[in-house]
């Protein structure tokens, strides 16, 4: 079996995954439908990994294939085929994908046991990891597009997935208008390249876009800012990265899989596939950095201020991307998708953790109602701890060795991106302060009640089930949450996923310490072969000085924390009162949501209204009605001639019969 | 000569009074009776035509038959007080009548026909005679004579249903009933146009003079029904 | 005479039939008019075939002769009919034949 044919086969798994629980929705007795789930992705993680060990086989020149099931009508011209790309970069995403999605799935067999949606959820989650693998493995811009759709439609299902609750509705159409800005875009620049290349399949693509395309004309600039509004649009950066933080609304795995480990990274991916076009294009990749840059920053201002506690993790993870852009356009490819990788443990690790303690909370996820659950929630404490120092870039973990290998790439750029890699430090301390102050307000301090009847041996239950966000009040039937809440203490599929990926956040960075080992580097070299940046490695002496300025920011971000929360308890409030605006202005969240609101969504909803008053009734309305009035106006005048007077009749056949003689008499003479 | 020229006068005068008779007077009675006298008078004229049979069938069939039918009929319905006709028509109607006489008047006299100043045709023994019209009936027009039969009968079957009692007197209730029939709404049948059937909304066509007369809920038809 | 003026009585006698027709309310006396105006073209059928020496008209006017009993049959039937469903006997009350 090659290589491509296991791509196929993780193709398959999580696709038949969702029609046999689609199918048999009724059926699937207690938590079938959360193994069968389970057991579907792990598959598709199995046929990954014998698939990377295919991959390793061949020489490294031989590492792209492509293998198409079969053409659609070349119509046109255009050679879109059922095809995909099977090379180092797609098998690098799948293993991460799967991977990380089969640990959430065993996550999920416990946290979502009790929902009247169970077999619904897990339905939609395998058609995601499908989606997304799809992304991935395509082979040509059409398919592409088809996964990129796709994993919108499966956000809009998973982020409403609790469709009862206007918020949860609200926010789905929300991801969902949003990620269609970035898909148009995505088709658009595909238009683009199509009109100069034509094809559509990547390899041809990229080996040609030296050929078709002047350097950094207009029309590469174009195609490359078009599918930077797909990237951003999808990865949630700033200005499309409204709904991100909306879309918490979904359940806590949804969010640990789609908002931090899969979905939003896809933007990243089409950055780092597309490389050979953006870096064609500098404007367009200058672009991008400085709007990774400009992310990074805003999201962790807001983050240092949000009092939901998963929405602290979600603008964490808008920052946390902002890097990963900033790195893949600025040509840290391998920088930059390792530190995908590691962020996708750490960051799932969290939003699980977090999930343990909400479910402690019986739902609530305010960090103003939290406190002091360190002695009842000992392993996911722990799991934050990991998770945490992971994020703010603590050595030895993962996230130092990624976040800062990126930053230091950066920094090797030189000229004027060193302010990019100064901001990028700036960002590093922020992240610092804010993952340790979520982590200090929410286990240490005094227990609250929750935390205490905890201690007692007794999981709270809310005595009426509210919507966390607006306190309405909502029952546990299908459409809303189940009744049930887990702590990972207690589940033992949710300590096995959570243990899995503290490991891996913990060692995951051995696979690129600089100076010693380059894996991530080695083995995505052949996709990245033709990129200029392929050879130039950043020092290891350089490299090693920007770790330690890592990991000193690292360390003074959580004293700046420790001393804000713990030591001097009351700093933070007098922080607030003393930088009141500043502290309202972060709070509304830099007032994104109302600018868009009165730019875009008021014209067009007044557009909308004009055309449907005056365009729809007035117009076409208008002429319709003429029409049928007209029709009606003509009968109700013929039908006054049948008067049902029988002395009319007789009087109107002799007036003719008068007429026809006469007309005879005057045309015989 | 002279005598065939007053026979003809008096024939004439006696159709046109017989006619003017019939329209003029008020009881229905008295207009059957102009009328029969208007029927002998044209006989007579149909005799100075030299066609005596058909003077003949006149006088038996016309005069003797159908009107009998007239005066039987007027019987039993009664007089009928005549109300004063009403509108326009009571001027326009004599005014498109005599329109109508003055054009016919020209178009006979003065459409150039050869024969109109003449007395006619030479006269063929048995012109008019029962024999002849007997054989022509029975050889070229075998057909219209046949067909005049069928049409006889038909007349006579429809005259008995039109006319026919059906358990005594029937009450009002019973008009509705013979006039519904179950047939799907807007088909377009007239009793819907008419308002007799219930159209189904406001709005639709046929609503706007406010005709909303139910029909009755039974609408089978059945009772003794055609 | 000459044939002209057997014509001439009988487009007076069938106009007198028509205006009768137009004027008058009582169906029955409508019938009675649209006979004059049936006897009015039998003249003048008649008169014509003493023009042409030609039977056919003769013939014809008793076809008419045989349509015009067919039709009072009819028509009074319908007459008693009307009386019948206590209807007035009017045609002007009559009119819901209508569009």
């Amino acid at each position: 079996m090659t290589a491509t044919t296991f791509g196929w086969l993780v193709l398959a798994c999580p696709l038949v995954g969702t029609i046999v629980l689609a199918a048999g929705y009724r059926i699937w007795p207690g938590r079938a439908a959360g193994w069968i789930a389970t057991f579907a992705i792990a598959l598709s993680f199995v046929f990954s990994v014998l698939a990377f060990i295919k991959l390793l086989g061949y020489s490294p020149d031989h590492r792209q294939l492509t293998s198409a099931l079969w053409d659609y009508d070349f119509s046109a011209g255009v050679d879109a085929k059922l095809q995909i790309l099977v090379d180092p970069l797609s098998v690098f995403m799948i293993l991460v994908v799967s991977g990380v999605s089969t640990l959430i799935h065993l996550y999920s067999v416990s946290y979502m046991t009790l929902d009247r949606g169970y077999v619904r959820y897990f339905s939609y989650l395998n058609y995601f990891v499908f989606s997304m693998l799809l992304l991935v493995l395509a082979g040509n811009f059409i398919l592409l597009i088809v996964g990129w759709a796709s994993v919108g439609t499966a956000s809009y299902l998973l982020i409403s997935f609790w469709y009862r609750r206007t918020t949860a509705t609200s926010a789905g159409i929300k991801a969902f208008v949003i990620n269609v800005v970035g898909d148009v875009g995505l088709v658009i620049a595909t238009f683009i390249i199509f009109q100069h290349v034509g094809s559509v399949q990547f390899l041809p693509v990229f080996h040609s876009v030296h050929a078709d395309f002047a350097r950094n004309g207009a029309p590469i600039v174009i195609a490359c800012l078009l599918l930077l509004v797909g990237a951003f649009a999808k990865s949630a950066q700033v200005p499309l990265h409204t709904w991100l933080p909306d879309a918490m609304e979904g359940p806590t795995p949804v969010s640990a899989l789609i908002h931090a480990a899969t979905m939003v990274t896809a933007g990243v991916y089409l950055i780092a596939r597309m490389h050979a076009l953006f870096e064609w294009a500098p404007t367009a990749a200058d672009v991008g950095a400085i709007g990774g840059c400009v992310t990074l920053l805003i999201a962790a201002t807001i983050a240092l201020v949000m009092t939901d506690i998963k929405r602290v993790i979600a603008y964490s993870t808008m920052s946390q991307i902002g890097y990963m852009i900033m790195g893949v356009s600025l040509g840290a490819y391998s920088a930059g998708l390792f530190h995908l990788m590691t962020h996708a443990f750490f960051k799932a690790l969290l939003f699980m953790a977090a999930g343990s303690i909400i479910g402690a909370m019986a739902g609530n996820q305010s960090l103003d109602r939290m406190g002091g659950f360190r002695r009842v929630l000992p392993f996911t404490f722990a799991c934050f701890i990991i998770g945490g120092l992971a994020l703010s870039g603590l050595p030895p973990f993962s996230g130092w060795l990624s976040k800062d290998d990126i930053i230091a790439f950066v920094n090797h750029r030189g000229g004027a991106f060193v302010i990019l890699g100064i901001a990028a430090y700036i960002g590093a301390l922020m992240t610092g302060i804010y993952t340790f102050r979520m982590i200090f307000r929410a286990f240490l301090g005094d227990p609250v009640p929750e935390a205490v009847e905890l201690e007692h041996g007794h999981l709270h239950h809310a005595e009426v089930p509210t919507n966390p966000k607006t306190g309405e009040e909502e029952d546990t039937d299908v459409g809303f949450p189940g009744p049930g809440h887990f702590i990972a203490e207690r589940e033992w599929p949710m300590k096995i996923a959570m243990s899995t990926l503290a490991v891996l956040a913990v060692i995951g960075g051995v696979l690129q310490i600089p100076g010693i080992d380059d894996a991530v580097t080695k083995f995505l070299d052949p996709t990245f072969a033709d990129s200029k940046y392929a050879h130039t490695e950043v020092a290891a002496g350089p490299a090693w000085v920007g770790l330690v300025i890592g990991a000193l920011i690292a360390i003074a971000g959580i004293s700046i924390a420790y001393r804000i929360w713990v030591a001097r308890p009351g700093t933070s409030l007098r922080l607030q009162e003393r930088f009141s605006s500043l502290y309202v202005f972060l709070s509304n969240k830099w007032y994104f949501d109302e600018i868009i609101d009165t730019l875009i969504v008021r014209p067009v909803l007044w557009t909308g209204r004009l055309i449907d008053t005056t365009g729809e009734r007035g117009v076409i309305g208008g002429i319709t009605d003429a029409a049928t009035g007209a029709v009606r106006a003509t009968s109700a005048a013929v039908r006054r001639t049948q008067t049902g007077f029988l002395r009319y009749y007789a009087a109107l056949m002799i007036v003719c019969l008068g007429g026809v003689a006469l007309y005879f008499l005057i045309s015989s003479t | 000569m002279v005598f065939t020229a007053i026979l003809f006068f008096i024939a004439a005068i006696g159709a046109i009074t017989g006619a003017i008779g019939v329209v003029m007077l008020r009881n229905p009675f008295y207009s059957v009776l102009a009328l029969a006298f208007h029927l002998v008078s044209l006989a007579a004229l149909f005799l100075l035509l030299r066609a005596e049979f058909v003077a003949a069938a006149q006088v038996i069939v016309y005069a003797g038959a159908v009107m009998v039918l007239y005066v039987f009929v007027v019987a039993y319905i009664g007089g009928g007080e005549q109300q004063a006709s009403g509108g326009v028509l009571r001027v326009l109607g004599p005014l498109f009548a005599l329109a109508l006489a003055i054009e016919l008047c020209i178009a006979m006299l003065g459409a150039g026909l050869s024969g109109v100043n003449s007395k006619g045709a030479p006269y063929i023994p048995g012109f008019g005679t029962p024999a002849h019209i007997g054989s022509l009936f029975l050889t070229t027009y075998l057909y219209p004579f046949e067909i005049a039969s069928i049409l006889l009968l038909a007349a006579a079957v429809g005259a008995v249903v039109l006319a026919r009692r059906r358990r005594g007197l029937e009450p009002d209730e019973e008009i509705d009933k013979r006039i519904e029939t179950p047939r799907p709404a807007w088909t377009g049948t007239m009793a819907e146009a008419a308002g007799i059937r219930v159209p189904i909304q406001e709005g639709w066509p046929g609503t706007e003079d406010g005709q909303r007369v139910g029909t009755t809920g039974d609408t089978s038809g059945e009772e003794g029904g055609w | 005479m000459n044939i002209g003026w057997y014509l001439v009585v009988s487009a007076l006698v069938f106009c007198i039939g028509a205006g009768g027709v137009l004027i008058r309310r009582n169906p029955l006396v409508v019938l009675l008019c649209l006979e004059l105006m049936l006897n009015g073209a039998n003249l003048a059928l008649v008169a014509f075939a003493r023009m042409w020496g030609n039977q056919s008209g003769q013939i014809f006017a008793l076809i008419v002769m045989v349509v015009a009993a067919c039709e009072v049959t009819v028509g009074l039937g319908l007459v008693v009919a009307i009386y019948r469903r206590r209807l007035p006997i009017d045609v002007d009350e009559l009119n819901e034949l209508q569009g």
